[in-house]
């Protein structure tokens, strides 16, 4: 018993007298199951901030602390997760280390608590409707849609375009929608629109009735691991028109699973390690140094999500949730590894989106395009 | 009074008081609590099928979305429209709820009279695929009807669901299910089980009893639905695949094949078991399916089967 | 024609993969009757074990691909048996129901293992033969479909001679019509089970390199969703019956990729599961199966 009592002092004299208690920032994220590519990916980029905010001295005079829970890729697994870091960890702000469903779980569980969230690559136009408190790091699907349309009708000189969907991913069915709003309303046709399931590797059934079809071009608005077997199994049919695809492409697993079959594709990226900026190019060297490996756009958005956290924080001064949050939503010409963000009236990252083509295995940059 | 009626209003007044005490408790535990109660309904309801009657069923999860999403249309479509802009009283609130409730439990009832109806032909493992099939065919047709909100599902739904409405369902499911399978009626299911043959020989219609089973199974994987969809506010089809239908699955068999107490606490076992291993992160699904494992080759019986009776093969 | 040719090509190719994995269960299950939940993982770790012996090769070669084949066989056909020997025979002689969790529970650590093992995202496998594409006017087809639809043929009748017409094929039979009078004639019943899952377990991995070949991405659960078909093919065509897995795979893959095909795409789950209802509604014991009339 004394030496319970002692310890419990010894406990609330480190509290009183030692370093000040960490800020505490939580991440639900898909560590493992079907979607733990953005869980692994963000996860490892938000750690990678966190270090180096640690490093740099922390934020206001106190260290940071992330904790990561795992939701298993499991639906309702995340608005769980939320809650223990909300209610049993008192984390000050969120972040998102998921797809846009698990976020839209979440966030309006962070609005009624009055605790900020970030989402790193939740790219449904959704997640940032729920509330003030819902902002986003990436650009939202309609401006991609809109950017790959654009660049469709401009650049590739495509009139008749296939759209290949995988059904049951909110990204690539939104993404999908907006592309074609405005790619008929510049006069494009969308010739097929062939659908799998999500998961799905045999595409050989929607590619026959895509080259029946006879399209300039195809959307291949899944992730990069569907859209690189859907590339090696259309060259082995006989398709020879250009491939492009959303943001998800921007992953170098995509040329190592693809190979040649992916040489001349086009993608949209919220960032790239090619990228001229040299903030980005230190970026990548110390991500490199760390890791061993460079980091893709999923790491990338990651580490923003994190450090626009932590801006808005200095701003503040504090982490009061509201204070946080007016902080967050005055964010401009922010200088994360992704662009220079801007939070727009829709808490949306208001930022440039760049275009890549495959090129001897390697993504090579194209151009950029402003929102708007 | 009899004694399970008693102990029903001993239950519902329980989950009154809790209730009232709920603002005081962290919403993390509640959050756990709900999921708790959520599987009791759902394992105790899987277990009339499974269980008493013998059948095997693989479709539990897919009753349980037909619940969800109808009653979340209810009172997102119906709602606004019965109880004007305010959003009514509480009183009025409540009210809709438990007609939605009800109304997703109904349809989820009509979902199962429609997947018992092959029953009368199938048995064992064709029977399980064929149940399987039915909640996978009632995943896609959810996943592909735009109104109800497609692939992305179905958010912004009314957080109606409290601790109070969870346990009270909780307490009346096991209720219904105890009193129909102890009621002389109800020895039919357990007859149905044991010896099918023998069972249609002495006179009872076999046929009619697996129905009945699927029917109630399906009406409170329905309800079960709907209280999860109203207090996740969020749902979407891919949610209550073959893998949901397989975790309720194994707390019935857990528990205890035809043993509801043994149900109950595998139902609370199996939704704590991967909270507590929180702590251990990366190694935490890793423990939580080597002790399914292990916790079967210790346990044959079902974990909480106190009886020991070996159950027939 | 061009067109209807070539999605029936495709579906061959796509069934002759659900009826590789689904002869696996079908073995299992007609020695043991129980559905083997963890066979679709052994699949998996079977890639891996490809993927990693693959390093060891040189690519494009037939002999590097196949010593890569035998090897993952070999692998598997141990963590086969070591399964069977630690989870399934305690609970042999109980009801089936408790293997078949215990099955879901071996299926669940297999996958969580290999998340935790391997990471969770996918790999690109490794182009362990040559691959070509044939151009028939129009129809393509790669080496590696004709290389997946001989294999399936070939253990489809390698299957069927050791079933039919081997010592241990006889043993097998034995067993699975009646453990005990098995035993009495002097067969050794754990020695039989254990062989069957070693074939099984082989099988899988077979099934698991040449699925990487096909789809050259490999994740920890990339076995769940063929497992999942490969069940559906095997209780099509009547679990049990070694012909009716292959024919059961086969129709699945030719009835998925012609809904694909068509506008109904969103639906093809959904098509197939119904399908299979109707088959079984018609025929209770699926295409090949024999309905055994319960008697008192």
């Amino acid at each position: 018993m004394r030496r319970l009592a002692a310890l419990a002092f010894l406990a609330l004299t480190a509290c009183a007298f030692g370093a000040p208690e960490p800020i505490k920032l939580g991440m639900f994220a898909s560590l493992t199951g079907k979607q733990a590519y953005f869980g692994e990916t963000n996860s490892r980029g938000a750690s990678f901030a966190v270090e180096e905010i640690n490093a740099a001295g922390g934020l206001l005079g106190r260290k940071v602390e992330l904790l990561i829970e795992d939701t298993r890729s499991t639906p309702g697994e995340a608005a769980t997760s939320a809650k223990k870091l909300l209610h049993r960890d008192h984390v000050v702000a969120l972040v998102s280390g998921t797809a846009s469903s698990p976020a839209l779980e979440v966030a309006p569980l962070c609005q009624a608590a009055g605790v900020p969230l970030v989402a790193a690559t939740a790219t449904n136009p959704r997640v940032t409707e729920t509330g003030d408190f819902i902002f986003r790091a990436c650009f939202a699907d309609p401006f991609q849609g809109t950017v790959l349309a654009r660049f469709a009708k401009d650049r590739l000189h495509a009139r008749r375009v296939a759209v290949v969907i995988a059904n049951g991913s909110a990204y690539s069915v939104g993404l999908a929608k907006y592309f074609r709003e405005r790619f008929t309303a510049d006069g494009g046709e969308i010739v097929a629109e062939p659908k799998y399931s999500e998961g799905e590797k045999d595409f050989r059934a929607q590619l026959t009735a895509i080259r029946a079809a006879k399209p300039d071009a195809v959307f291949a608005s899944g992730d990069y691991l569907e859209s690189a077997l859907l590339c090696v199994q259309a060259r082995a049919l006989g398709l020879t028109m250009p491939f492009f695809g959303g943001d998800t492409w921007d992953a170098t697993a995509l040329v190592e699973l693809g190979g040649k079959a992916v040489e001349g594709g086009y993608f949209t990226a919220h960032f790239s390690p090619e990228a001229r900026d040299p903030a980005v190019q230190s970026f990548v060297a110390r991500f490199e140094k760390r890791f061993g490996l460079k980091p893709d756009t999923g790491m990338s958005l990651g580490y923003d999500a994190v450090m626009l956290l932590a801006d808005a924080i200095k701003r503040a001064g504090t982490t009061d949730g509201r204070a946080m949050r007016d902080a967050l939503a005055a964010t401009k010409d922010f200088a994360g590894v992704t662009g220079r963000i801007t939070i727009d009236a829709q808490r949306n990252a208001a930022k440039s989106a760049a275009i890549f083509t495959i090129r001897d295995g390697k993504f090579v940059y194209l151009e950029s395009v402003d929102p708007r | 009074m009899p004694r399970p009626l008693l102990s029903l209003l001993v239950a519902i007044a329980a989950a009154l008081g809790i209730s009232a005490v709920s603002d005081h408790i962290d919403p993390y535990h509640l959050d756990v609590a709900v999921g708790i109660g959520i599987n009791i309904i759902l394992a105790v309801s899987l277990n009339l099928v499974n269980g008493y009657t013998g059948q095997f069923s693989l479709g539990h999860a897919g009753f349980m979305s037909v619940g969800a999403y109808l009653s979340a249309a209810v009172t997102m479509l119906l709602g606004p429209k019965l109880l004007g802009e305010s959003g009514g009283t509480a009183w009025q609130q409540g009210g809709l709820f438990f007609g939605a409730l009800v109304a997703g439990g109904l349809s989820a009832a009509f979902a199962g009279l429609l997947v018992g109806m092959p029953s009368l032909r199938l048995k064992g493992d064709y029977l399980a695929i064929v149940t399987l099939g039915f909640g996978e065919i009632i995943r896609v047709v959810f996943q592909n009807c735009e109104p109800l909100g497609g692939a992305l599902g179905l958010n912004g739904i009314p957080a109606y669901t409290t601790i109070f409405w969870v346990l009270a369902f909780a307490a009346l499911t096991v209720f219904t299910i105890y009193c129909l399978v102890h009621s002389t009626y109800g020895r039919g299911f357990l007859a149905t089980h044991d010896d099918e043959i023998a069972a249609e020989a002495v006179g009872l219609n076999t046929t009619r009893y697996k129905i009945v089973a699927f029917v109630v199974g399906a009406f409170f994987a329905g309800i079960a639905g709907g209280l999860y969809g109203h207090f996740k506010q969020t749902i979407s089809a891919s949610g209550f695949d073959f893998t949901k239908s397989i975790e309720i699955v194994v707390m019935v068999i857990l528990g205890g094949m035809g043993n509801t107490l043994g149900v109950i606490l595998a139902a609370i076992l199996l939704t704590l078991l991967p909270e507590v291993l929180r702590g251990f992160s990366d190694y935490r699904m890793i423990i939580y399916s080597l002790l399914l494992v292990v916790l079967m080759l210790v346990r044959p019986e079902g974990l909480f089967n106190f009886r020991r009776r070996r159950p027939t093969p | 024609m061009t067109e209807f040719l070539q999605q029936l090509l495709n579906g061959i190719s796509l069934g002759a993969i659900f009826a590789l994995i689904a002869l696996g269960y079908t073995m299992v299950y007609g020695v043991l009757r129980f559905i083997n939940f963890a066979h679709a993982d052994v699949f998996m770790v079977g890639s891996f074990v490809g993927y990693y012996a693959g390093k060891l090769v040189p690519e494009h070669s037939i002999w590097g691909g196949l010593f890569v084949l035998a090897l993952a066989m070999i692998a598997c056909a141990v963590l086969g048996v070591v399964i069977e020997r630690l989870a399934y025979r305690p609970l042999r002689g109980g009801p089936t129901l408790n293997v078949l969790i215990t099955a879901i529970g071996v299926s669940l650590l297999l996958e969580n293992l290999g998340q935790f093992v391997f990471g969770a995202t996918p790999r690109p496998f490794p182009e362990l033969f040559p691959v070509t594409t044939y151009d028939f006017g129009g129809v393509f087809i790669s080496s590696n479909q004709l290389v997946v639809i001989g294999v399936t043929l070939l253990l489809l009748f390698a299957l069927r001679f050791i079933v039919m017409r081997t010592k241990i094929g006889t043993a097998m039979r034995a067993v699975s019509m009646n453990k005990q009078a098995a035993s009495l004639v002097g067969i050794n019943n754990d020695l039989v089970i254990s062989f069957t899952f070693a074939l099984g377990s082989a099988l899988a991995a077979a099934g698991g390199i040449l699925y990487a070949l096909n789809y050259p991405s490999i994740d920890p659960l990339m076995g769940v969703l063929p497992g999942l078909k490969a069940f559906v093919a095997a209780v099509l065509g009547g679990i049990g019956n070694i012909p009716g897995a292959a024919l059961g795979g086969m129709l699945l893959g030719i009835v998925e990729t012609f809904v694909n095909g068509s506008e109904w795409s969103t639906y093809k789950d959904a098509i197939a599961f119904a399908l299979l209802i109707l088959i079984l509604l018609f025929r209770p014991a699926g295409l090949l199966g024999r309905y055994v009339k319960e008697k008192v």
